[in-house]
């Protein structure tokens, strides 16, 4: 099989096209697993009462937040490395996406600090961390949106990606030793008490769907980034004329 | 010419936001040849001009100097080659010599002042030696980045219309440097709109664009 | 190599020494910067001394920002730029000497002016001390990885916002182990464990940010 192919635009273009379908089908089908289970089938938290149900979205999403940002700077290492312009648009397919799920997890960390710690926001390190996150994602957005050569677009933030990449751990880290130093925050969003076997099958079907779902946007976001750069082709031509 | 031909350029292609530029250009040049590169306003002279100093790269196609890719030999073409481009490259608050000097020391020579205050000179900068550039005129500040071509001492000149901005004279002046500089075994490639008189020496040309 | 770096160095220290306005801006702004705290939060001297060395410490990154956006900016107008990268010595030690010369210039006078506003602050002295070493073993990072951002960002519209955007996440290690480091004094826990995590963070960035500084410019100039 020759991979190089599949990195060609032309044959991404219609093989994201008919793959989209399936991952949203299978995103759709899984979260309505997860959220049954969360729900439903969980046993109710005798210290946390249903407050906690929102871990079901809350871990999952901020799984998804650092995952889809190492994938970003994969795909960011590939395009430098071999100059692969599909890797490029793959990075910047799943930015949004990235941002998105550490606003989420942000935004129910909040919600869920309110019942737990009487306090919408706790300078917790991983609270904390999410949100120097979400700082990062939006500066390679911003990186993106301010510059209008996409070659150049492409490399900038692809180089913005790895230096981020190399600095996550060490922000994570030092946020850590922050926290640790200065109050007694012992409280962790992610030390649930006792967690249940169905409450961890509840989060990891919610995580599937977050993933399956990822991968759809990802590549409906990719194929337009594809056919706006590829314009001036036949191919896309064909394509933009089809679909008019 | 029996010389090789010490910079080569083939099949080199040059994009730019989607739009091709030109492509499948070739061309090569030796000690003693110049090259006029031709081509209307857009369509790729000075990005050809960037892609032969080593300054983008192209998108097909390679350049090589003394027979290796330039990205190979960064260091030993930045000694050989010099570069003037759109804009000067000079910096307003120094004066003309001060100019001169720090492209010495980034290049790694050491400045002969005397040389240096001869080639102003015969750039006609002679009354200008101690004011910063940044109250000289245009034609001026292009002929302080053009007499650091003579102290460069470079083998190779790429110039990126030399003769914008400059009077009768100065065009003159520009003509006799470039002329001098290849008819004693230099090279030099560079693009004008203006006509350019050489004499004793035809350059090869090459278009792009068409 | 040596000979292209301190060249590099002595260049951009000349140009900024012939123009001064430019350079007292970013120290002008530190000074304020840390004089509105007290005036915004109130005079009392227990509290000062505890927000002093995070307040001087944000007021640097801030200031160091400030100088950054133009460390390629007008080399970039000018075309000399272009120059530099064409210079026969590899653009590693481009970026690196630049980030150097900003550190010189912009990064010692916050060294010189900071203990004074950490008087301001009521610090005692040893945590003066600290401030100053925490001072000297941080701004290097600040100009080495603001190099990077400005690399990124020459010659875009509304570069010296977006460059704030893209540098601050990533100084925020250098913030914590920086002013932890006078924290650390003040409570009694000791600044050795902050000093040498900076001095790290350091060491890796003078290892690798140089490079992608001069990845970046090739980016940025194509």
């Amino acid at each position: 099989m020759n991979l190089y192919r599949y990195a060609s635009p032309a044959t991404f273009h219609p093989l994201a096209g008919r793959l989209v379908p399936w991952f949203a089908a299978l995103a759709a089908a899984l979260a309505a697993a997860g959220l049954y289970i969360s729900f439903f089938v969980a046993p109710t938290d005798f210290q946390q009462g249903e407050g906690y149900r929102i871990i079901f979205i809350h871990v999952p999403a901020a799984w998804m937040s650092m995952f889809i940002y190492i994938v970003m700077a994969f795909w960011s290492a590939i395009g430098l490395a071999w100059n692969t312009r599909l890797s490029f648009v793959m990075a910047r397919a799943l930015a949004p996406t990235g941002a998105m799920f550490t606003f989420v997890a942000l935004w129910t960390g909040a919600l869920w600090g309110k019942p737990m710690w009487g306090a919408w926001w706790v300078w917790d390190a991983r609270l904390t961390s999410s949100l120097i996150l979400l700082f990062l994602y939006v500066g390679y957005m911003a990186l993106q949106a301010a510059i209008d050569d996409p070659r150049r677009a492409d490399r900038a933030g692809a180089l913005l990606n790895l230096v981020g990449v190399i600095n996550v751990p060490i922000i994570y880290f030092s946020v850590k030793w922050w926290n640790t130093l200065h109050q007694g925050a012992s409280v962790s969003l992610t030390r649930a008490p006792s967690m249940a076997q169905t409450m961890l099958w509840g989060m990891l079907v919610m995580a599937l769907a977050a993933w399956m779902y990822t991968i759809a946007v990802a590549l409906v976001r990719a194929r337009t980034l594809i056919l706006e750069r590829e314009r001036q082709t036949e191919w896309a031509r064909a394509v933009l004329k089809e679909e008019a | 010419m029996s010389h090789p031909p010490l910079l080569s350029a083939q099949d080199i292609a040059c994009e730019r936001s989607e739009h091709t530029l030109f492509q499948a250009l070739g061309f090569e040049l030796g000690v003693g040849e110049a090259l006029l590169v031709r081509g209307g306003n857009g369509r790729g002279k000075t990005s050809l001009l960037r892609i032969l100093c080593g300054l983008s790269q192209p998108a097909a196609g390679a350049v090589h100097w003394r027979g290796a890719p330039l990205a190979h030999v960064h260091e030993q073409y930045g000694r050989e080659m010099a570069y003037v481009g759109h804009v000067n490259g000079i910096k307003d608050d120094l004066t003309p010599l001060e100019n001169l000097r720090l492209a010495a020391d980034l290049g790694g020579r050491v400045l002969d002042e005397d040389a240096a205050v001869a080639a102003l000179e015969r750039l006609g900068l002679g009354r200008c030696l101690d004011l910063p550039a940044r109250v000289l005129s245009f034609g001026q500040r292009r002929r302080v980045a053009l007499a650091g071509l003579v102290t460069a001492g470079a083998l190779l000149w790429i110039l990126d219309e030399p003769l914008t901005g400059l009077d009768v004279h100065g065009v003159a002046l520009v003509e006799g440097l470039i002329r001098d500089h290849v008819l004693a075994g230099g090279m030099a490639i560079m693009t004008t709109h203006q006509p350019l008189s050489l004499d004793g020496l035809t350059p090869k040309s090459v278009s792009v664009g068409d | 190599m040596l000979r292209f770096l301190i060249a590099v160095i002595r260049r951009d220290i000349l140009l900024a020494a012939r123009r001064r306005g430019d350079w007292l801006t970013a120290q002008f702004f530190f000074i304020m910067v840390t004089s509105l705290f007290p005036l915004g939060i109130g005079p009392e001297p227990a509290m000062l001394r505890t927000i002093g060395p995070g307040v001087v410490w944000v007021a640097a990154l801030l200031a160091c920002l400030l100088s950054l956006g133009r460390l390629y900016a007008d080399d970039h107008r000018d075309g000399s730029l272009e120059q530099l990268l064409l210079a026969p010595y590899s653009n590693a030690l481009l970026a690196l000497g630049k980030a150097i010369a900003h550190w010189i210039i912009n990064g010692i006078p916050l060294l010189l002016i900071a203990p004074v506003l950490g008087i301001q602050f009521g610090l005692p002295a040893d945590a003066l001390a600290v401030l100053v070493l925490s001072l000297a073993i941080g701004t290097p990072v600040l100009s080495l990885l603001g190099g990077i951002g400005a690399a990124l960002t020459l010659g875009l519209r509304g570069g010296g916002v977006l460059i704030t955007l893209l540098i601050l996440p990533l100084y925020v290690p250098v913030l914590i182990f920086g002013a932890g480091a006078v924290d650390g004094t003040l409570s009694g826990t000791g600044a050795e464990a902050h000093l040498s995590l900076l001095g790290a963070v350091l060491v890796m960035a003078l290892l690798v940010a140089p490079w992608i500084s001069a990845l970046a410019l090739r980016v940025s100039v194509e």
